[in-house]
């Protein structure tokens, strides 16, 4: 059996449990938000609001799944030509792969995350549009494992 | 008066030298016990600044210092900050001697670190974004240093020769400073021979990390006094400041910044509001300061923390380092010491080390390093994980 086809036959699923979707076929960071302030949280924040202005509850109660743009503007971007330690789970051989801090117009944040590893740092510039995508992060005997990574847009 | 004295300060070279940390710490604190003209015993308040990759001793660094140089009775605290531990127990030793409770303070930090990246500490931890950021992204700490410094390239036009020029303006501070891991003249075409770490940072304009310790001796102004020392160097401002929400620079070990989309992001960054408060404290302002030194985790952020510090307005760092301002000699030298680029981290022990540093120049002890014309203030500042930082002003 090819790689290939021992890949179509694992299991497939996310590195992390409940951070993206990809469910309707767009890859969506998977948050939380608060409805009383209108704050979005990236990772997931169920504790309490943290804006100090804010009057709601701040028990939790006031966060409410939250799914991202799946697209914005890249605002900077690196690679990593080492291996990075564990718990990285690494290729082997090592493949440099390409990180991308990505500004969402929406949300005002930067959100950080893989590109797609056939970008490398010359694909890239500030300000250019990405897309979010999902992709391998690493695969073990039993399954592969999946995360977000980021995209120029065509 | 809010001051204290810096009555005394000490060091253990920085290495790999992979000796127990509580080595370094000691000798640093007896260097400066010494330095003080004092005696362990004359100690009624030991601070110490922990490390977290040294098993238990490391997480109550003050009473192993203390254990170290024998029980004395003295109080003791010890706290961990990440980079900015050395500044916080500063701050607590600072605050005890404010406070009337104590004259004399002693605080250590020493550290001994493992090969390579700083990775995090073990065991599966699948909610602590430190080891998360590992795990999901692959992102070690120089890949924040690159995020930083190619957005300077983006948005200001410096160039990977602007930030080997931080090196080697460091290097050269540092070849002869005896406490500096790196005494070694490097060039442009070294950091450009350097394989690339992170695009755009190569191996050179990223510190290493060392071994190290560093202490200090803080007396009540009028305890120095009264030991003989009229015109102690004096503390004058100590920030620890926590950030503003929303924080939008992305920070280690964020996987994203604070939203600004129901609050406006602050009007001082993080990194600029750590330093401003300290300016706050003293009465003081940047054209006040003879010299700044600033954590040079990378050659790039060296730069960031001039705009930061106010020593130029943002965007135009790359202009003030290409005019020698920042060189010794200059306008408003940084890094005197060599920065991280000639000790390499230790975690704890470098806030400490950095208001060593402080002290002997304002003292006009530095030899072949020192700030010319009698320097009269000066900044140390450094930022590290989860928003911690400090900046410390001390005056002559």
């Amino acid at each position: 059996m090819s790689d290939t086809q021992q890949r179509d036959t694992k299991a497939r699923r996310p590195a992390v449990d409940g951070w993206f979707t990809a469910a309707d076929g767009t890859t969506r960071l998977l948050g939380t938000r608060c409805a009383s302030c209108g704050t979005p949280y990236f990772p997931r924040n169920e504790l309490a609001c943290r804006n100090p202005g804010c009057a709601g509850p701040k028990d939790g109660s006031e966060l409410a799944p939250y799914a991202f743009s799946s697209r914005g503007r890249v605002w900077s971007y690196t690679d990593a030509r080492y291996q990075p330690p564990p718990p990285y789970v690494a290729a082997d051989p090592f493949r440099p792969f390409t990180i991308v801090a990505v500004e969402l117009e929406a949300e005002r944040v930067v959100v950080l995350g893989q590109a797609v590893p056939d970008v490398t740092v010359d694909d890239l510039s500030v300000g250019m549009e990405v897309e979010l995508t999902e992709g391998v992060l690493f695969e073990d005997d039993e399954a592969v494992h999946t995360v977000w990574m980021w995209r120029p847009l065509p | 008066m809010n001051d204290v004295a810096i009555l005394g300060a000490g060091m253990h070279p920085w290495g790999k030298w992979g000796r127990n940390f509580v080595e370094y710490g000691l000798a640093a604190a007896r260097a400066a016990l010494a330095d003080a003209g004092l005696t362990w015993p004359d100690v009624q308040y030991v601070a110490g600044a922990d490390t977290i990759r040294n098993g238990y001793p490391g997480f109550i660094s003050g009473a192993t210092f203390a254990q170290a140089l024998g029980w004395s009775g003295a109080r003791v605290s010890s706290c961990y900050a990440a980079c900015a531990s050395g500044a916080q127990a500063i701050a607590n030793a600072r605050a005890q001697i404010l406070a009337g409770l104590a004259d004399v303070a002693l605080v250590v930090g020493a550290d001994t670190t493992p090969k390579g990246f700083f990775k995090p500490v073990g065991g599966d931890r699948p909610d602590d974004p430190d080891w998360l950021r590992f795990r999901l992204l692959g992102a070690s700490n120089p890949t924040y240093f690159a995020l930083y410094a190619r957005r300077r390239m983006a948005l200001y036009g410096a160039s990977t020769d602007d930030f080997a020029a931080v090196k080697v303006k460091n290097a050269r501070h540092g070849l002869a400073n005896p406490n500096a891991r790196y005494r070694k003249e490097v060039t442009v075409e070294d950091v450009r021979a350097s394989a690339v770490v992170a695009d755009p940072l190569r191996l050179l304009d990223i510190c290493a990390t060392s071994d190290g310790g560093a202490a200090l001796v803080l007396t009540s102004v009028d305890f120095a006094r009264r030991h003989g020392v009229p015109n102690p160097v004096r503390l004058a401002g100590l920030s620890t400041v926590t950030p503003t929400f929303p924080k939008t620079v992305l920070d280690l070990p964020d996987f994203a910044t604070d939203s600004a989309m129901t609050v406006p992001p602050p009007d001082r960054p993080f990194r600029a509001a750590i330093a401003h408060a300290a300016y706050e404290e003293a009465g003081l302002g940047p054209s006040d300061l003879s010299f700044a030194e600033v954590y040079d985790l990378s050659t790039a952020l060296e730069l960031d923390w001039y705009e930061d510090l106010g020593l130029c307005p943002e965007g135009e760092a790359e202009a003030l380092l290409r005019s020698g301002a920042t060189t010794l000699g200059g306008r408003v030298p940084v890094n005197p010491s060599g920065g991280l680029a000639c000790f390499g981290e230790a975690i704890p022990a470098q806030a400490i080390a950095q208001a060593c540093e402080l002290t002997w120049q304002l003292r006009g002890q530095a030899e072949s390093r020192q700030v010319p014309d009698t320097p009269k203030a000066a900044i140390a500042v450094n930022q590290g994980l989860f928003g911690h930082g400090s900046a410390l002003i001390a005056i002559n």
